[in-house]
């Protein structure tokens, strides 16, 4: 017995039966806010690994120059920069993925336009914050 | 459980194509997931050609059509015809929703892909086995339920009071919305879904009902409400227009409400 009684596998109907599951991602149209919730979810996952990042820069900079220095050749290369560049978007959608979500726990933006509205925003939003943040960053010097 | 790809019984191999009805000028073409318990073979996708201008134009005049004049065997559930027994809930064009009131015409490239409701036990054919789903419904006991005497006559409600459960009330337990939630899929032994949450509310919110705090003690679980992660599938399949998201999002709401 499951929570809420027979399980599919033990009922008396499909005991003897080997039912086939009907097709479930395989058929199902995408929608916009399914994307964006697993958008929230991958990005999320992501943060670990920049937070490790972010960790590792911080220790080097306290260990001393020659660490330091490492840290910056690495994160400097191309690679490095196209993973940081990673971890800025990461970072930037899931904080507007979560504003969005804080919105809908308040009890907002539950129709149908603003549900998509929000979406939009959240995913346009998180790109375009992101080419600004490097556009500024490399303006200020930071590409040097 | 996660599973992204189905069970190897449940893969779908070739199928049939039954020949166009002859002197149609117009024809549509529908493609039928098919699956037979007595023949022991995996499920398959039937395409079948419909004779536009001798039937109706919703997607159940479709199926209807080729059960009357192409293929007797084809199984599906079907009442009402007009949307409110909520029998003929079904994929179609990858989006779950009733045969009845979808148009074949709005369908837009080529063929009508029709699919029982996702990730569900099959029946036969557009049959799926929604034991679970109907468990889980009563799971949340949906009744009044009250500890004063009960009146004379009837329990009242004011105008306003009874509005609240607008939006609400109209579900017809089609299970469009919890079979087109992934979190459902993964988690349908453990979390509710939206047509069971939905309901919850309904009776949450009734201002004659008296247990008010034991249903919401009942939701407070990881599973049974918070595996809603608010993807809204559910509020875009309901055939009804309603909006199970922002009803689970009310319970979620009243959760916090009754500890502050």
């Amino acid at each position: 017995m499951g929570p809420f009684g027979p399980q599919p596998s033990k009922r008396h109907m499909t005991a003897r039966i080997d039912r086939p599951l009907s097709p479930h991602l395989q058929t199902y149209r995408w929608t916009l806010t399914m994307v964006l919730s697993i958008i929230n979810r991958v990005t999320g996952v992501v943060l670990y690994f920049g937070t490790l990042l972010l960790a590792w820069w911080l220790i080097a900079a306290s260990s001393g120059p020659g660490a330091y220095a490492s840290v910056q050749a690495f994160t400097g290369s191309f690679i490095g920069r196209i993973i940081v560049f990673g971890y800025t978007w990461a970072l930037l959608q899931h904080l507007l993925g979560g504003i969005r979500h804080f919105m809908w726990d308040l009890g907002y933006g539950f129709k149908p336009t603003e549900r998509e509205a929000l979406s939009w925003v959240a995913l346009i939003g998180g790109i375009s914050l992101t080419v600004l943040l490097w556009i500024a960053a490399y303006a200020i010097g930071g590409g040097r | 459980m996660v599973e992204f790809a189905l069970p190897k019984n449940s893969k779908i191999t070739g199928g049939k194509t039954w020949p166009k009805p002859a002197g149609a000028t117009e024809t549509r073409e529908f493609r039928v997931y098919r699956w037979n318990p007595d023949d022991g073979k995996n499920p398959s996708v039937d395409t079948y050609h419909i004779d536009t201008a001798e039937c109706g134009p919703m997607v159940l005049d479709g199926l209807i059509w080729i059960k009357n004049h192409i293929d007797p065997t084809l199984t599906f559930r079907r009442s009402c015809r007009e949307g409110v027994c909520g029998s003929c809930a079904m994929n179609i064009d990858g989006q779950n929703t009733l045969a009845c009131t979808r148009s074949m015409h709005d369908v837009k490239d080529g063929a009508v892909k029709v699919n029982p409701l996702p990730h569900q036990p099959v029946v036969k054919d557009l049959v799926p086995d929604l034991t679970n789903f109907y468990a889980q419904y009563a799971s949340i006991e949906p009744w009044l339920k009250t500890t004063t005497p009960t009146p004379q006559k009837e329990w009242k409600q004011s105008h306003a009071d009874r509005e609240k459960l607008d939006g609400l009330y109209e579900c017809i337990l089609c299970a469009c919305c919890s079979t087109s939630c992934p979190s459902y899929w993964w988690n349908s032994d453990r979390f509710l879904g939206p047509a069971a949450l939905l309901q919850a509310t309904r009776w949450v919110k009734d201002s004659r009902d008296e247990a008010t705090g034991e249903r919401l003690d009942n939701l407070e679980d990881p599973f049974r409400l918070y595996r809603c992660h608010t993807i809204m599938n559910c509020a875009k399949a309901c055939p009804k227009g309603l909006n199970p998201s922002e009803a689970i999002a009310e319970l979620k709401l009243k959760m916090v409400e009754r500890q502050i």
